[in-house]
């Protein structure tokens, strides 16, 4: 399975076991991409890290 | 059927390697994007569930798990668990008060008075948002024209970085340690290495394990008789031969701690949650 990245549009490949949330990386242009539907595979630029994220 | 939800805002390699755990183990299991739905009276789930909240945005986690207490679902860590740990103030209290060890603190609630705290406490010092991780916005202050420019800055920042938490620098030599608390045992811990005063894998640290030994067992169980929860990650440093808590993480990483510790966290962390239902 792959999905084309939003920013450049290189195919990225997903893990056998992709689920939605998942967090790919564009190989080419290093985007970090979120998983946000499995049929059909839809990702989306995830989002920035904010303020209160962590442990 | 009773299963365990594990909820997250962002799915990381902790959250597979938990919902992993637990079709190992047959837990029913579900991972759940909290941001999917919304919160009324309806209630989220059955209160045969349990629910392991691992949001990555603290005060969401800390929101939803409000939400779902308040209709009887039973949620690890709780809530109040969070509230503690996601403030380094409130953890710095709560350690305080149960008497452990920990780097000496001040705050303040302005600039002015947070460079006269720092000059107390003596140079250098570390200042830290009272919210935060993955060494977001730590400031190691050497000297008192650096403390006025960080914390002129700092009054720039918005309401929650005008309550200036300010602690001891200690000279950890190269590294500190991470351990794991699963429902009041410490299970395993690391050392992490880093040349930068920052020693968070997150950042680049790198782990290896750390044998517990009776010592720091007990530091760590007086740590969660202190706060609560079934999942805690403590980080300390040695001081002079005295184990000194920094901080106390309610929704710990530990994808850099199972090789080098030989542990399965995600499998005890699982396990512990399950048995927290309310069906048992």
């Amino acid at each position: 399975m792959t999905a084309t990245c939003t920013v450049c549009e290189a195919q990225v490949s997903l893990p056998n076991d992709c689920c939605e949330g998942e967090l790919l990386v564009c190989g080419d242009c290093g985007t970090e991409l979120e998983v946000i539907a499995l049929d059909p595979i839809t990702v989306e630029e995830a989002p920035q890290v904010q303020e209160d994220w962590g442990e | 059927m009773p299963t365990l939800r594990i909820l997250f805002t962002r799915l990381r390699v902790e959250e597979k390697l938990l919902r992993e755990a637990a079709e190992k183990q047959n837990i029913p299991c579900e991972l759940m994007n909290v941001s999917d739905v919304w919160y009324g009276e309806k209630p989220f789930c059955g209160t045969d569930d349990v629910v392991l909240a691992r949001c990555v945005s603290h005060n969401q986690n800390e929101a939803v798990a409000q939400i779902l207490e308040s209709q009887g679902i039973r949620v690890v860590n709780p809530s109040s668990v969070m509230a503690v740990c996601g403030n380094k103030l409130t953890t710095s209290i709560a350690l305080a008060k149960a008497g452990i060890g920990q780097p000496k603190f001040r705050t303040a609630f302005s600039p002015e008075a947070a460079v006269e705290a720092l000059e107390e406490l003596g140079y250098p010092a570390v200042c830290k948002p009272v919210s935060g991780s993955w060494g977001r916005l730590l400031a190691k202050i050497n000297d008192r024209e650096a403390a006025e420019a960080v914390f002129e800055h700092k009054s720039m920042l918005g309401a929650i970085h005008n309550t200036f938490y300010i602690q001891e620098y200690i000279e950890k030599g190269d590294y500190d340690v991470r351990a794991f608390v699963v429902s009041g045992d410490p299970i395993c811990a690391i050392t992490r290495k880093s040349a930068h005063w920052i020693t968070n894998t997150a950042r680049g640290g790198a782990a290896s394990n750390l044998p517990l030994d009776d010592e720091i067992r007990s530091v760590l169980r007086s740590v969660h008789s202190a706060i609560g929860g079934e999942f805690l990650a403590v980080d300390l440093f040695r001081k002079e031969g005295e184990w000194l808590v920094n901080e106390v993480n309610d929704g710990g990483e530990f994808r850099n701690s199972i090789e080098p510790t030989g542990t399965d966290i995600p499998a005890a962390v699982v396990r512990a949650a399950w048995e927290r239902r309310p069906s048992l």
